[in-house]
């Protein structure tokens, strides 16, 4: 409790004096803080405007979570960096803090916090409250009714369900450890919400050292420009591939759907499944080329029930575009393999 | 209370003296962690995140009703709770979740609770190593259905996992699952009306011994697959378990695996390395008692053997056996007279393009047990390639597989 009145204090007065700053003593503690505006990443307790040094940024492709809008933004302690890397997540420095709320435009729903600390990636939800003045801690996730076309013009009312501390661990374990997902270089490589190019700016503030002429870059899963193959693998790669790859929660499964796999039969094409159950719909494969509607990747992803709809947490919602997107691609597949 | 209403107060004294302009209520106290008389959901979850290493979450006596699924990510934790018909935890009701409840911490006890209705599987766990499931039930209550979860228990890329003293009623899949795993001892458990009872997958050295397994489509069953991170299944015993009955029609859905066991199996062994059988009781299952066969649809992995090798039967008891065969084998049964023998191989000893393998298999049983190869050489299934023979292999039985000893209990 003593720590809890400290923190708070610290932030208050920060706020009271010169350009409020995060405080890093509350974000490198042992417990979790009790409300979101402990960590003073943002200016006031309502959490719409970051102080400075916290960054907003965006990825090409997001993880599609019932329609929400999210905000996100990455803080990195001052004077440390964040290592490059190529094709992994980007090796930010103990200290750091992804911050990503989920909203349905004023309306926030949670906030999610990862924090680099000295042994490790710590995940923590944070729910707001209907007043929508402040975030509150919630190791066991809520659920929250959605009314019909609140998530988008069509969407039925739903219960949305701000995943657990267990859940959050879920999607984001790597191996052992817990880890970021998104911000890869190849995922922000492109003009974020500061309006010029992210790669360039994190340079810039110096964040960012090391930077390659070219770093790689993601297709826009819904670019009519990319080819079908490269959207698809670009919509799977974000919204899958956290679980569905070798250091994910979805090993056992031996369906891969990262960026970087090459093997179709580890993509699902001709894959029969390994424990799906009822969630194999009457398929055989996950994919059989040419034929959608005999896969259960796209049987699964145009399912909201519980033990059939993948993903199997975060979403409540069928993402029609990405359904169709899927279903195109796998209708495009030669089916004579 | 009154000391946490004080600085609550100080809080919001504060930020209003500073003029942030947020003139809103006090934020909500946060209650500490406490084990509640009345044990919700949300609680229920809350115990087994905020439980230290080491801790017990023990579980009241009476049912508790779960709109999700719970998981476990702490090791060294016991969930205990008052006994099999007196902790019921009921999901009818799930809303979110691939399973009831889910486990990836090591050194886990889960015992003496049952699991109702899950939609997706019942309990899993994953990289969980030295874990102990017993004194359970998992069921879904409404009997063999296609709408069921998957698997009962399901232990998955973990070492040294016991199981004992279940009873799984009714997955659509199979009710003991050990998958991607390695030393395994599955005992003294009930499995019935499941698609398959027991199910050892992809794992190396289990001893699967003294389960009633009954009232299934397939009993037994030692899998290896294709396509999955851990490949070479090897080094099983099934002993000294009562097999019969297993007649219960296939509910599986298509494209799962098991959906491909024939009703009235006992036991099957498929693509797997030195597998021992001995000791069962083997009564009334009415497609074959025992089942040697080959993986049969096309694969590319290059790790993969889907051959049965080095299997030896010996010391169990048949009794009225492979009367009325189902599925595939309904069709190869009929090109022979319409019934099956006790032991039933498909003969297939070569895959792809290339030479045959010997197989050694050993049958060491009594002459008045009835066996038959049918002799169909390689996949895919050709019934012009029938050429049943009802001559034993003569394989020679190699080192008797040592009992499997878990590190973490006896």
């Amino acid at each position: 409790m003593k720590r809890i009145l400290i923190g708070a204090l610290t932030v208050v007065l920060a706020a009271c004096g010169r350009a409020p700053l995060p405080d890093l003593e509350t974000i490198l503690a042992d417990k979790p803080a009790p409300a979101l505006s402990d960590y003073g990443l943002f200016m006031d307790p309502t959490g719409r405007v970051p102080v400075d040094g916290v960054l907003k940024y965006d990825l090409i492709n997001p993880l599609f979570s019932d329609h929400t809008d999210k905000h996100r933004y990455a803080y990195v302690p001052a004077g440390t960096r964040v290592g490059y890397t190529e094709s992994d997540v980007l090796a930010f420095p103990v200290g750091s803090v992804l911050v990503k709320t989920f909203a349905y435009g004023d309306r926030y729903l949670e906030t999610r916090l990862l924090i680099h600390k000295a042994d490790g990636w710590e995940a923590l939800p944070y729910v707001w409250n209907t007043e929508q003045t402040e975030a509150i801690y919630a190791p066991v996730g809520k659920r929250i009714e959605i009314a019909a076309g609140l998530a988008a013009k069509d969407a039925p009312g739903f219960t949305y369900a701000v995943p657990n501390k267990n859940q959050c661990k879920t999607c984001h374990q790597n191996g052992d450890a817990v880890s970021p997902i998104g911000p890869k270089v190849r995922n922000l490589n492109h003009p974020g919400p500061q309006g010029v190019n992210q790669i360039a700016d994190w340079a810039e503030r110096g964040w960012l050292s090391d930077v390659p002429v070219a770093p790689p870059r993601m297709a826009q899963a819904f670019d009519p420009n990319a080819s079908l193959t490269e959207q698809a693998r670009a919509y799977l790669d974000i919204n899958c591939a956290h679980c569905h790859k070798a250091s994910g929660s979805a090993s056992n499964s031996g369906l891969w759907l990262d960026w970087e796999i090459e093997d179709a039969v580890k993509l699902g094409v001709g894959k029969h499944p390994t424990a799906a159950g009822r969630g194999s719909g009457s398929a055989l494969v996950v994919i059989e080329p040419g034929d959608p509607e005999q896969s259960i990747l796209a049987y699964r992803m145009a399912s909201a029930e519980a033990g059939v709809a993948m993903p199997e947490l975060g979403r409540a919602l069928i993402h029609d575009e990405g359904v169709a997107l899927i279903e195109a691609w796998i209708r495009e597949m030669d089916s004579d393999r | 209370m009154l000391k946490r209403a004080m600085i609550s107060a100080m809080g919001l004294t504060l930020l209003t003296a500073c003029g942030s302009g947020n003139e809103t209520d006090t934020p909500a106290p946060i209650d500490a962690a406490q084990t509640p008389d009345v044990l919700d959901a949300t609680a229920l979850q809350a115990l087994l995140i905020e439980v230290e290493e080491g801790g017990i979450v023990e579980l009241p006596e009476g049912t508790i009703e779960l709109v999700d699924g719970l998981s476990l990510d702490v090791n060294g934790v016991t969930i205990r709770g008052a006994g099999q018909d007196k902790t019921i935890l009921d999901f009818s009701g799930q809303q979110g979740a691939g399973e009831g409840l889910l486990i990836t911490s090591d050194d886990v006890i889960v015992e003496g609770f049952t699991m109702r209705d899950t939609k997706g599987d019942g309990i899993k766990s994953k990289g969980a190593d030295r874990i102990i499931y017993r004194d359970l039930t998992v069921e879904w209550s409404g009997g063999p259905d296609e709408n069921n979860g998957a698997y009962g228990v399901y232990p998955v890329e973990s070492t040294d996992i016991l199981v004992e003293r279940v009873t799984v009623r009714a997955a659509s899949d199979a009710g003991i699952y050990v998958g991607q795993s390695d030393n395994i001892i599955v005992r003294d458990n009930v499995a019935e009306y499941n698609v398959a009872g027991i199910e050892i997958e992809n794992s190396t050295r289990a001893d699967v011994y003294n389960n009633v397994v009954t009232k299934n489509a397939g009993g037994l069953l030692v899998f290896d697959l294709p396509d999955l991170p851990k490949v070479g299944g090897n080094s099983t015993r099934l002993f000294n378990n009562r097999i019969f009955d297993n007649n219960t029609r296939n509910f599986a859905p298509p494209g799962n695996i098991v959906a491909s066991v024939p009703s009235g199996t006992g036991i099957i062994v498929q693509a797997n390395d030195k597998v021992e059988i001995f000791g069962n009781e083997l009564t009334d299952n009415r497609t074959a008692h025992v089942l040697l066969v080959a993986y049969s649809p096309e694969f590319e992995d290059e790790r993969y053997n889907p051959l049965v090798r080095n299997v030896l039967i010996t010391g169990n008891t048949y009794e009225n056996g492979g009367y009325e065969p189902q599925g595939d084998l309904q069709m190869l049964a009929m090109l022979m007279g319409g019934s099956l023998p006790d032991i039933v191989a498909d003969g297939v000893d070569r895959w792809h393009d290339k030479d045959p393998v010997d197989l050694n298999l050993v049958i060491d049983e009594p002459e008045s047990v009835s066996y038959v190869s049918l002799g169909l050489g390689a996949y895919p299934l050709d019934p012009s390639n029938l050429s049943p023979s009802d001559e034993r292999p003569n394989g020679t039985p190699g080192e008797r597989l040592q009992a499997v000893t878990l590190s973490h209990s006896e």
